[in-house]
């Protein structure tokens, strides 16, 4: 069964301006569904409430999964499954080891970081992520309300309430789950 | 919270408004190739194509059909894989240092910075399998279970750690280049005009939409990656460094070797910027977002690390000369009144004395001596790799064995494909994808761009936070 919802698509010109715009509907009650915007607008995610990413810390864990990974590869390898003399040196010699240990704690951190990223944010090709209004990638900044979630509030209501804090459009768009 | 001065000179000229980013930028990647640019596409590929032919010969024959000998073992090919490793490091420089250092000019070079990052490493890397002879045994360089009773890769090895430190480089440049890249792609898949561009551009995307939540991730995976990424171009130059500190020939051991390659890559990386940005804003109509504010800045960093790379070559003098060892001090007088006397002064005036030029404002804001400039930074600096490798060589311990290095057709042809391959990736890059980050500088439009119409304008022109 195919089931749609209803949105409320307020286009706005500025920034900042849509940055008081989320803060003065939130503070009125009405849930946001998202602001879609050109740039990263800083301060938007505590206005829209959003904790902190915890991308940083899977990053973490990733460099020491790579850390652990590269090290004992080489350890494994050069230390114990096939000890090699090499000019009378230790079969390992740490310092040796640095580099390569480093190299694979920097491709398991980047790799590992970016694929979270494309997973949590669902990047992949062929992704098809709901667009509002397609001029969000050019000058305009999106902020979509669905009415579904907002029983409180009438369409109306809403409208007026964007309008008011600097909106220059509000477009109802349907959207197919 | 960072504060931008009113009296700095503005990043984005011409009053542009956020829409005017767009389509400035994104006009070239809609349009139809101009003229120009199938002439310069065509004559890249077919210089590409004598250095493949070069190439084929190279690896069907084998490493005789160069000029090597008993004596000089390495010559053009390490030179020319340093040269074009040095080169890539600017972009990263760009993309990840100054990210960390929050300066705002990054953004209008970034992303040509950092496609010929991508390009030049691609460009050493050819050289790599080329000086291994039998480039299909390649894969004999990472560390795989074999028939051998499985007898390792050896990871004490400074070579084994330059196959580790390219590809993990080249893998990152890669991932963060594109990273960047996925914002301005759906801005091109939402102005597509036919279904195919919007088709490419639609899956190129990765089905973007531009969401706060998504951004804020976005943000976080960008520093981390700079923070990634500064560390790592570092490393790079100094494992390529010790490809030749680590060993025991004079002129090669010493441990001023990482910060003094370094420097010169970032040099002649940022020469290479110069020359390629140079042409690409006046091709493209871009002198709006890269101004001479910009060209300013990048003068001044090959002036003070050209001014590094003339203190190390000092340094390296002198250390030899007071180190007390024959074979150490030989070889730098050899190096400077031997043969090979006039690829030592060449490197000298290119790299030492040119660059003192950029004291003067004159010459550092003047376009013409700019590109005239980052040319000869860049002869200078493969003379250099030529003099490190090929006079450290050349007249070894046994003076019965010392020998001449003189370069065959294959040897130059080789190099002339590496510049092949180089600007045929480039054509195609300004051509298909935005040479400018447009959300970045979107992002930085209302603190730097010129327009002073609002009086909003000038209150987040002190205030803005980026």
């Amino acid at each position: 069964m195919s089931h749609s919802s209803q949105f409320l698509v307020g286009v706005f010109d500025d920034d900042e301006v849509v940055l008081n715009a989320v803060r003065s509907v939130r503070a009125s009650g009405v849930r946001v569904h998202e602001v879609y915007s050109p740039f990263p607008i800083h301060g938007i995610d505590d206005a829209l409430g959003y904790k902190r990413t915890r991308l940083d810390i899977a990053a973490f864990m990733f460099g020491c999964c790579g850390f652990l990974g590269a090290g004992s590869l080489i350890g494994l390898t050069l230390g114990y499954d096939w000890p090699m003399n090499i000019g009378g040196k230790p079969f390992a010699p740490l310092p040796d080891f640095i580099p390569v240990t480093f190299e694979g704690t920097v491709l398991c951190t980047a790799l590992g970081m970016v694929a979270t990223f494309l997973l949590a944010s669902g990047l992949f090709p062929g992704s098809t992520k709901t667009v509002f209004d397609a001029r969000f990638s050019d000058d305009k900044f999106i902020l979509a309300v669905e009415l579904d979630k907002n029983h409180g509030h009438s369409a109306e209501q809403i409208t007026k309430l964007l309008k008011s804090n600097g909106a220059t459009e509000v477009n109802l768009k349907e959207v197919k789950d | 919270m960072q504060v931008t001065s009113p009296v700095r000179e503005p990043l984005v000229t011409g009053g542009k408004t956020l829409h005017d980013v767009t389509n400035d930028i994104a006009r070239h990647v809609e349009g139809k190739p101009t003229r120009l640019w199938y002439i310069s596409f065509i004559i890249s590929v077919i210089v590409m194509s004598y250095g493949i032919y070069c190439l084929y010969n190279t690896w069907w024959v084998g490493l005789g059909v160069w000029g090597l000998n008993k004596t000089v073992g390495w010559a053009w090919d390490i030179t020319n894989f340093v040269w074009w490793v040095g080169i890539g490091h600017a972009g990263t420089l760009i993309s990840a240092v100054l990210l960390l250092f929050r300066q705002k000019w990054r953004a209008s070079i970034n992303r040509a910075a950092e496609a010929m990052t991508i390009f030049a490493v691609l460009c050493a890397a050819s050289f790599i399998m080329m000086h291994a002879g039998r480039a299909w045994l390649a894969y004999w360089c990472l560390p795989l279970g074999n028939t051998y009773g499985t007898l390792w890769v050896n990871f004490n090895s400074p070579l084994v750690w330059d196959v580790f430190a390219i590809s993990t480089y080249l893998t990152v440049s890669v991932v963060f280049w594109y990273i960047g890249l996925i914002p301005d792609l759906a801005t091109i898949r939402d102005r597509a005009q036919n279904s195919i561009s919007r088709f490419v551009y639609g899956t190129l995307a990765f089905g973007w939409n531009g969401g706060a939540k998504d951004w804020s991730r976005y943000e976080a995976v960008s520093l981390v990656l700079a923070g990634l990424s500064t560390p790592l171009v570092l490393s790079v130059h100094t494992i390529v460094s010790m490809d030749f500190a680590t060993s025991v020939i004079p002129g090669w051991h010493t441990t001023i070797f990482p910060p003094y390659f370094v420097a010169g890559a970032i040099f002649s990386g940022f020469a290479m910027v110069l020359t390629l940005m140079l042409v690409t804003r006046v091709t493209f109509k871009l002198q709006d977002y890269i101004t001479m504010g910009h060209i300013e800045s990048m003068n001044k960093i090959i002036l003070l690390t050209g001014s590094i790379v003339g203190v190390a070559y000092i340094t390296e003098f002198f250390i030899a000369a007071y180190s007390g060892v024959d074979y150490e001090s030989y070889c730098f007088i050899n190096r400077a009144f031997g043969p090979y006397w006039w690829a030592y002064w060449s490197m000298m005036s290119c790299n030492v004395i040119s660059p003192q030029l950029f004291w003067f404002k004159k010459i550092r804001t003047s376009i013409t001596a700019t590109f005239i400039l980052s040319i000869i930074v860049n002869i200078g600096m493969w003379f250099e790799r030529f003099v490190i490798i090929v006079t450290s060589l050349h007249r070894d311990y046994l003076p019965s064995s010392w020998a001449m290095f003189h370069p065959t057709r294959f040897d130059i042809g080789d190099y002339i494909f590496s510049f092949g391959f180089f600007f045929t990736l480039f054509f195609l890059f300004a051509k298909y994808l935005p040479v400018i980050n447009m959300f970045e500088i979107k992002m930085i439009l209302k603190s730097s761009g010129d327009k002073k119409s609002k009086p909003a304008d000038v209150h987040a022109a002190k205030t803005t936070t980026v």
